[in-house]
């Protein structure tokens, strides 16, 4: 039995950079006053030949393709500082960013080879990691409670769980699913996964501007959710968050979506008598960019942090709506050996000499990317002995340890 | 320059194989079919001449599962044209697909004159290399093979071909050639999904049927079976000096030390 065709024919998303400017969004990037904001606050800024702003400039005046000759946005993180501090509110992140970025790619005379490899794992496996589609439940042998899969029992469920890539495959990520599977059971969740049908939801290859990818994905993942019934979807990826809420919902597939880090945080009230063992922990805590600046998602988590007995809170200097990327998103987290050979500075490497400098036992995060990330950036600087990452569902979960 | 290559679809063994009922071939149950890796690099050393020289490039398969996906971006990435051929029958030997192959080439509307034939040295399942020599033999063209790079020059090519202890030789071939290639003088570039999804809509894969006459099979599989484990490694765990000791101790026992 051979999988259907990944490649479906239909056409990719109809704004373009030519008749972007005819958009409401296009006359909102034309009231660009060239502040700098967003050069500023970029954290690969320094290292980009035309940086936010002159980037805007530039394709005001109809210099696209020197725009795309120089590469600079293979460096967006797609961090959305640019867009948090645009004082004009131009969707920097969301819209114009991810337009040039498709063209760049396009016309890239040579894909690094880590993430030419990422994106074609992506579309042959649906996982970056090039893992098989049939091991994307390996991780529920050892969850320690039961987790049902729709494609075995295609009852209606109230959350649909879309676990997404790393939480699935990557070692450390499968904590976080461990950890959520068995905070879902306490909270007595009605939940239902896709299991091995699942594909990745393909938030970061839209915004590196592999747009193609994205929509291949999109499709897929549109039919599969039609094919089984629920009252919303929860999932453990940022970016899958992001996806389902910004992309999927426009092309009419409106759910109720949540990550959950603020989905847990609505079920604090019940989850809290729950979290007896005291875990004493200092903890600082990096807000994911999707969940913080894209959606706001700042008390949240810092709530649930709060709410495990022993847990002391400390910030780093950059929180909230100026935390620092980890590196990761747009793509970042397959060019870390493009960056390296660059000379470039590792965004996590940058962020972590913040958590380092509070002197935490504990980072928390919230976005699957960040662990990995994070835990080799603590080796970097020999500091992996004394802070240890954690997302939050992890801390949760220990927290409920009889 | 009119360049054809020939691509094939190898099992993928991100999926672990399993022997099927039969005892003489693989489980087909979940077995996925990839692009023979090194087919890829002999499609992108043609991409690459054409680059440089100019010319038309025809890619050209057996039919298989997935195998629209694969010549659709072979057409994304540069190919003029994709030709499968169709309907031939299951289970051919390295030398019946070759033969296969041959007349299709030979019979195949336009696909011949060609100055260069290319395609993969090896593949998962003919690490012998076969099929490209048998090819060459068919078509009564030069052969050379384990190639990492090729210039072509009127009637001529001078191909690369990589020796073991990295002695590479250069040699002069007269066209038409086919070349087995090891490796394109750079890595397969990559192409958009849009594009791919662009061409599905804009070109079509034309197909030849097989055929007719395709031998009888000069070899036949009797048995097929996973190697059997003869022995286990051993881990020693503990802490660096519990491991150092547990090791001295393995060594001495064994009269290493």
């Amino acid at each position: 039995m051979s999988e259907p065709a990944v490649l479906t024919e239909q056409s990719a998303c109809e704004l373009t950079l030519d008749n972007l400017w005819q958009t409401s969004e296009g006359q909102r990037v034309l009231s660009c006053m060239q502040c700098g904001m967003c050069a500023g606050t970029c954290p690969y800024g320094d290292v980009m030949d035309y940086p936010p702003r002159r980037i805007i400039g530039m394709l005001r005046e109809g210099q696209l393709e020197e725009v795309l000759k120089s590469q600079s946005l293979l460096n967006c993180v797609a961090c959305y500082a640019c867009m948090a501090k645009c004082p004009r509110g131009i969707r920097l992140t969301e819209v114009l960013l991810p337009l040039v970025k498709e063209q760049t790619f396009a016309q890239l005379p040579e894909v690094p080879a880590e993430l030419q490899k990422a994106l074609q794992n992506t579309l042959r496996y649906g996982n970056p990691m090039g893992e098989s589609p049939r091991k994307r439940i390996e991780w529920i042998k050892t969850a320690g409670v039961p987790i049902r899969i729709f494609q075995q029992d295609p009852r209606p469920a109230d959350v649909l769980w879309f676990v997404e890539c790393y939480t699935s495959y990557h070692p450390r990520g499968q904590d976080n699913s461990r950890a959520t599977a068995r905070l879902f059971h306490a909270l007595g969740i009605d939940f239902a996964i896709l299991g091995n049908e699942e594909k990745c939801a393909g938030e970061c290859a839209r915004l590196l501007g592999e747009a193609g990818l994205f929509d291949t994905l999109t499709d897929y993942n549109k039919v599969l959710l039609q094919k089984y019934r629920f009252n919303r979807i929860v999932t453990s990826g940022a970016h899958a968050y992001d996806a389902f809420k910004y992309q999927y919902a426009p092309q009419g597939f409106d759910y109720e979506v949540h990550h959950t880090t603020p989905f847990l945080f609505r079920h604090l009230d019940k989850l809290k008598p729950k979290l007896t063992k005291k875990l004493n922990y200092t903890v600082t805590y990096h807000d994911s960019c999707c969940l913080g600046r894209h959606n706001g998602f700042y008390d949240e988590p810092r709530a649930l942090l709060q709410a495990i007995p022993g847990v002391k809170l400390v910030e780093m200097t950059h929180n909230r709506i100026n935390a620092i990327c980890c590196g990761g998103g747009g793509g970042g987290m397959w060019l870390d050996t493009y960056y390296k050979a660059k000379g470039y500075e590792r965004l996590s490497e940058r962020r972590i000499q913040e958590a380092i400098a509070t002197g935490a036992d504990v980072l928390a995060v919230s976005c699957p990317y960040e662990v990995s990330r994070f835990e080799d950036a603590l080796k970097v600087f020999g500091a992996d002995k004394r802070m240890k990452v954690r997302d939050i569902v992890e801390l949760l979960a220990e927290s409920m340890e009889a | 320059m009119n360049i054809l290559v020939l691509l094939k679809m190898v099992p993928d063994v991100v999926e672990e194989l399993e022997v099927g009922p039969d005892g003489k071939s693989l489980d087909t149950s979940f077995l996925r079919t990839i692009l023979n890796e090194r087919d890829d690099h002999a499609l992108e050393q043609a991409l690459l001449l054409k680059d440089r020289l100019g010319g038309k490039i025809t890619v050209l398969a057996l039919d298989a599962p997935d195998m629209d996906d694969v010549l659709f971006t072979a057409l994304a990435k540069g190919a003029d044209r994709a030709v499968k051929i169709t309907g031939a029958p299951e289970g051919l030997t390295t030398h019946g697909a070759a033969r296969l192959c041959a007349q299709a080439i030979a019979g195949g509307p336009g696909l011949l004159p060609a100055d260069l034939v290319l395609t993969g040295v090896q593949a998962l399942d003919d690490l012998d290399g076969l099929a490209a020599p048998l090819l060459a033999q068919q078509l009564g063209f030069a052969y050379v093979g384990v190639v990492t790079g090729v210039t072509a020059d009127g009637p001529n090519a001078t191909v690369i071909k990589e020796y073991a202890g990295g002695v590479r030789g250069e040699f002069a071939v007269r066209l038409p050639a086919v070349l087995g290639v090891q490796a394109a003088e750079k890595p397969p570039r990559y192409v958009p999904v849009a594009k791919v999804r662009a061409v599905m809509k804009a070109q079509k894969i034309e197909t030849v049927p097989a055929p007719a006459e395709a031998g009888a099979a000069l070899v036949e599989v009797r048995q097929m079976a996973k190697p059997v484990v003869s022995s286990h490694a051993e881990m020693l765990e503990g802490s660096p000096e519990e491991i150092a000791g547990k090791l001295c101790e393995l060594l001495a026992k064994r009269g290493l030390l």
